[in-house]
């Protein structure tokens, strides 16, 4: 079982009315960024992940968001920079690199090379498609999103195996001469985890590059689902999925008491929490989703399935309130939205004795050999943070891991994603348990 | 309305384009917006008694398949070059709205004998010499198309045609014709550098219409295509946005009527 640890490294300066104001934290004005706070706090998130290594976690996760406060990430490979050299064995796991976005995969290949050599061998590389509100910031054309995404997958992985030097004239990328002087210290090449929001087209691709796929957050309906869907499709390329295939990351905030964890846990929905990443507009660009995506949200104006919340879709088509702002209104929905996803185990808040056991369940039902806690978000204090993620570790992570062993549930370093062979015409072995939650509705 | 247009394919330069068709008389070469054809409107109507329109419906926009290998409003006017010529209809009057101005300036500035007459309607394809082409891929899709008209309240043929409320096949249509638009126009956003350069010297008559209230296109771009194609006229209209067609439907029948009998 791997227990990883995750902070979107939130900015924790803005007032709230600001990004209530605007909607979204997408957008808001860099005049507010306070350059002396950002650079401790910068300080700070290393230092946080480095006691993460230091309490037990297998890993630490890094992502990045562009122009936006809810992630001070903004490019996560400096930051595995820094940690690859400070750590010494925790996992760097990089969920992950926006490729379509960043446009330059021999130079991603370049940098990623040099942490996973710095690190000596620890690093997991991830891969995003970019959300819809970064394909604006960095003028990335959305509707090339997808292929620009596989293209540039496909150019690092050869880029690292390949040996060099050689010419690439691909469809958008092109490189007159690829002979990296930095290769992975791992051969072939640094493991793939891959996070999403359950796009069923990137899980579809998952399963057939038999790399984990992790949920961020996701409702678990749906996730059941989609890991069904991984393992039909795993089924086709020859493979049984198992729980190596899968991970799953939840927001957690853990306290000495039940109060002080739901006070901290509040900061999970400070400005609007993820559902206001970025308005509308910015959420949905042209051509970033697919047709087939499109239609369903046409039709049901509503998809969790998606990432995209039934608000922002209808919005896009109807238009939104326009009216003056009712702060306490506002407030009040975002905490009754909080304890709706602690209901949903969406959100899990409260003691190590009284988390235990939701995790537990969540591990059961999606049997996941990944699982990651995404650490509180909004302007909660230092030792706050660290409180829980103590917690956590101390009492926690030790019923997880011995839960794992007597549910025979391995991690994607006890047995390879795809190695376990399925003859054709075999039907493949369940990968959910969904008894453990009746009220999943399957 | 007397005129039932017909949607037909035309084969032609390899694509399989739908095409509408209608009226009677000597054609025009329509050459609809980034929104999509709108339908049969008004001033299609007034002006259908004289004259035939042929509008192609632009690929990836729901009618037409998208194709592939079109990169860029230069390769797509590319295209339409192409299928003109093999119809054997050079050279025509053409109309082009918005990103379909693009399209026709393209087509002009490559074959400076394919139209007899070109007006465009609030055209994008040229930088502004002054303010910006508005970024309506960074709207929703209703407030991109709330700001294509000065007043929808008062723009009853708007109403008509997109309705109270946007339907599920309408927000389809939408999203098939603004994902293409960001496909082929994306960067730099719905202009070409070298557009300008390569008009200089066309001497195809071309009246350049815009509305004075247009929040899409500024007359940045009216005043910087004025500067790139010698002769070219200018017909404002008061009051209006980025379709005076719609917005002011006998107006623009009226100018483009005299422009093209000129």
């Amino acid at each position: 079982m791997q227990i990883g640890y995750f902070t979107e490294r939130p900015y924790r300066w803005l007032p709230e009315e600001v990004i209530l104001k605007n909607g979204a934290f997408f957008a808001v004005s860099n005049k507010l960024y306070d350059r002396e706070r950002a650079a401790d706090d910068y300080h700070y998130y290393l230092d946080e992940n480095c006691y993460a290594e230091d309490l037990g976690f297998d890993v630490v996760a890094l992502n990045e968001h562009h122009g936006n406060p809810i992630c001070m990430g903004s490019v996560m490979n400096v930051e595995a920079s820094v940690l690859a050299y400070r750590t010494k064995r925790v996992r760097l796991v990089l969920i992950g690199n926006p490729l379509p976005v960043i446009k330059h995969p021999l130079r991603m290949a370049e940098e990623l090379a040099e942490i996973d050599l710095i690190s000596r061998g620890r690093l997991v590389t991830g891969w995003v498609r970019g959300a819809g509100s970064e394909q604006f910031f960095n003028n990335a054309n959305p509707a090339y999103n997808r292929e620009m995404f596989n293209e540039a997958h496909d150019f690092i992985v050869q880029a690292w195996t390949r040996p060099g030097p050689w010419r690439y004239e691909g469809k958008h990328f092109h490189y007159r001469h690829v002979n990296p002087w930095a290769l992975p210290y791992q051969k072939p090449h640094p493991p793939m985890w891959i996070p999403g929001t359950l796009s069923p087209e990137t899980v579809e691709w998952c399963a057939e590059h038999r790399y984990p796929y992790i949920g961020l957050g996701t409702p678990l309906g749906p996730t059941c689902d989609l890991w069904d869907f991984y393992a039909d499709e795993a089924a086709k390329h020859g493979y049984q999925a198992g729980p190596e295939n899968f991970g799953y990351m939840v927001a957690t905030a853990v306290a000495e008491t039940e109060e002080k964890a739901q006070k901290i846990a509040e900061g999970f929905v400070y400005g609007g929490g993820q559902n206001a990443f970025s308005a509308p507009q910015f959420t949905m660009p042209p051509g970033y989703n697919s047709k087939a995506a499109i239609r369903i949200l046409a039709k049901q104006q509503t998809s969790a399935w998606l990432g995209i919340s039934g608000e922002k879709v209808r919005e896009q088509m109807h238009g939104g309130d326009t009216g003056e702002i009712d702060y306490t209104d506002v407030r009040r929905k975002l905490h009754a939205a909080l304890m709706r996803g602690q209901q949903n185990m969406q959100v899990i808040v409260g003691t190590p004795k009284t988390i235990i056991p939701k995790i537990k369940t969540i591990m059961g039902t999606l049997r996941i050999g990944i699982f990651i806690i995404l650490s509180i978000q909004g302007p909660v204090a230092d030792d706050e943070r660290r409180t829980s993620m103590r917690l956590f570790a101390e009492e926690v992570i030790p019923e997880l891991k011995a839960y794992a062993k007597e549910s025979g549930i391995l991690d994607p370093f006890q047995r390879t994603p795809g190695s376990v062979k399925l003859a054709a015409g075999t039907k493949r072995a369940p990968v959910v348990n969904r008894e453990l939650m009746p009220d999943l509705g399957k | 309305m007397v005129t039932t247009p017909k949607q037909e394919i035309v084969r032609a330069a390899g694509a399989e384009m739908g095409v509408v068709r209608g009226g009677s008389g000597k054609p025009i070469l329509v050459l609809h917006d980034e929104l999509g054809y709108p339908g049969w409107l008004e001033w299609n109507e007034g002006l259908a008694r004289e004259r035939s329109f042929v509008i192609p419906l632009q690929p990836g926009f729901g009618q037409t398949e998208r194709i592939d290998w079109i990169r860029s409003y230069r390769d797509l006017a590319g295209l339409y070059s192409q299928i003109v010529r093999e119809l054997g209809a050079a050279p025509i009057d053409v109309i082009g709205f918005s990103a379909g101005g693009y399209i026709a300036a393209e087509m002009a500035a490559a074959d400076p004998n394919i139209f007899s007459h070109m007006v465009l309607v609030a055209p994008m394809g040229i930088k502004p010499a002054a303010g910006e082409i508005a970024d309506f891929l960074a709207m929703t899709v209703r407030n991109h198309l709330l700001s294509t008209v000065a007043d929808a309240a008062k723009t009853p043929e708007f109403t008509k045609i997109y309705g109270a409320q946007m339907t599920p096949a309408q927000f389809e249509a939408f999203e098939d014709a603004r994902s293409e638009t960001a496909r082929i126009g994306w960067e730099p956003f719905m202009h070409n550098p070298s557009l300008p350069h390569l008009l200089r010297g066309v001497k195809i008559p071309t009246l350049l219409v815009w509305g004075t209230r247009d929040a899409i296109v500024p007359r940045g771009c009216i005043d910087a295509y004025r500067a790139a194609i010698a002769g070219a006229q200018v017909a404002l209209c008061e009051g209006v946005g980025h379709r005076p067609e719609i917005e002011s439907a006998a107006e623009f029948d009226r100018i483009v009527s005299k422009f093209l009998a000129s």
